[in-house]
């Protein structure tokens, strides 16, 4: 088969700039929610989960001057989907030195799409220990859920047709050249 | 990958893949739960029809972590000390629709035989004198850790090679994975025809412990399993641990950052003194630790993804 005809990178959706704005945003809820900075750990799902949960302990210091913990929670031994796709690679699991039990735990992902990432976080979160509170902040939300889940912290919300894909590019994990772009069907690269 | 069966169907980035996935795992077992979901309502049978402490518990430890339920036969306690034939045994078991066979056999090549007759994941924990991969796999593991990759690094093997099955795996894994390989042993326990292997690929061969000593950077010591010797192979226990065994003497002979190795169980006083098997760069208790993790990770690797199961 030939490859589908050339019709650009999709639309961007949201610049590097535009992603440093939401994360400082963010933050500024967060610090609001829950009255500052105390007991909040954030812990992001690999790989850009976790990039973006280390941006936002970054705008936390600069907001409040204090530094958040941060880690990582990799929830691939916890997918509901594992024998549908082939044996992903399971990437680390790194929580900060104070545990999560009582803590306020703030999950961090890129995407919000059928919410089954962040249903498995809760299970893998679940047997670290016990939280007081878990919230959910994510870069972008593209609607779609197929469990009742919602994010408490939302950089965009992206109004997308099932068919379209997000594509989220980060200079930690992707290089240069950052940002969101939405493509359709024929444009996807993911 | 459907089957572990020996560490010459793996590539070299499934080796590194499952050594990778094997980190994760050794960090769940420092955790309080020490659980995870992935291979909920699987079923694995641990069928071992020759003894074993390490590898069986291990297995049966990794498939419970995971989730799976794990079941254990013998040899004795089950029909074939009535008689019933392997293929009858294992097509019996098959029939019952588990998901995988873990299995040790005294008879080389038996996995390789049970894969054909049943529809499920088989996996070789240990078959006659010929493989023993899942072993090979954590020995890689810990060596990777301790001495921070394994690529150009110098491993020699040492002890009863012919009848090591431990020796096959090591040697086919150590390779992929880029370390050059010595063996050494006397020659009554050299395998018939390893020169020609040797040659073919590529690992050094010698009779001399005391002069492959100072250049290496791991030393793993393999048991004498007298239960497989028929014949004389070394005049009295005494000289083998005088001539090949670990001795304190010879552990001043090793460079400072090398570690020792041993499969396990260790014949203390043979192969392998005290001393050695209780010294601060030993890795014994080290494997045993890795086993779990790594034996997790070989059933995430044949057991999760799709296309893995009929």
């Amino acid at each position: 088969m030939s490859p589908a005809p050339e019709t650009g990178p999709g639309r961007e959706v949201l610049t590097s700039d535009d992603i440093s704005r939401a994360l400082r945003r963010i933050a500024h809820e967060i610090l609001e929610g829950n009255k500052g900075p105390e007991d909040l750990v954030l812990l992001g799902i690999p790989t850009r989960g976790a990039h973006l949960a280390h941006r936002l302990a970054e705008a936390l210091r600069q907001v409040e001057g204090v530094d958040v913990p941060v880690g990582s929670l990799d929830i691939t031994m916890y997918r509901d989907d594992l024998r549908r796709q082939p044996t992903r690679a399971v990437e680390p699991t790194h929580v900060p030195g104070d545990g999560v039990d009582g803590k306020v735990v703030v999950l961090v992902d890129d995407v919000l799409y059928s919410g089954r990432t962040v249903r498995s976080a809760l299970d893998a979160l679940a047997d670290l220990g016990r939280p007081r509170t878990v919230r959910l902040a994510v870069l972008v939300d593209r609607g779609h859920r197929e469990l009742p889940i919602r994010a408490d912290y939302v950089g965009k919300n992206l109004p997308t047709a099932h068919a379209e894909r997000v594509m989220v590019r980060l200079a930690e994990a992707d290089g240069g050249d950052e940002g969101v772009r939405i493509a359709g069907p024929a444009e996807e690269e993911r | 990958m459907k089957h572990l069966l020996s560490i010459a169907d793996l590539s070299t980035e499934e080796i590194t893949s499952i050594l990778d996935t094997a980190v994760s795992m050794h960090e769940v077992q420092h955790r309080e739960v020490k659980k995870l979901p992935t291979l909920r309502g699987r079923t694995i049978i641990n069928f071992f029809f020759e003894d074993s402490t390490r590898t069986r518990s291990s297995f049966e430890i990794a498939g419970k972590w995971l989730s799976a339920d794990t079941i254990n036969l013998t040899g004795k306690g089950t029909s074939v000390s009535k008689g019933e034939s392997l293929r009858d045994t294992v097509m019996t078991v098959g029939a019952m629709g588990v998901d995988m066979i873990i299995v040790r056999h005294p008879a080389s090549g038996a996995p390789q035989q049970i894969a054909e007759w049943v529809d499920c994941s088989v996996v070789n924990a240990g078959d006659g004198t010929h493989e023993h991969p899942s072993q090979a796999l954590l020995d890689a593991y810990t060596m990777r850790h301790a001495l921070g990759g394994l690529e150009g690094r110098h491993v020699a093997i040492v002890g009863d090679l012919t009848h090591s099955r431990v020796l096959r795996s090591n040697l086919l894994c150590l390779a992929k994975l880029g370390a050059q390989v010595t063996l050494v042993a006397p020659p009554t326990l050299m395998p018939s025809g390893i020169g020609a292997w040797a040659a073919a690929d590529g690992f050094n061969l010698s009779y001399d412990l005391d002069a492959v000593l100072p250049t290496v950077d791991a030393v793993m010591m393999l048991r004498v399993q007298r239960e497989r010797m028929s014949g004389g192979y070394f005049p009295t226990a005494k000289e083998y641990a005088v001539t090949y065994g670990l001795t304190p003497r010879r552990l001043g002979l090793l460079p400072e950052h090398a570690v020792i190795c041993h499969p396990g169980p260790m014949n203390r006083g043979l192969e392998i003194s005290a001393d050695a098997a209780d010294a601060a760069r030993s890795l014994v208790l080290d494997q045993v630790s890795a086993g779990v993790a790594v034996r997790m990770s070989i059933l995430y690797h044949l057991l999760a993804g799709e296309g893995n199961d009929q």
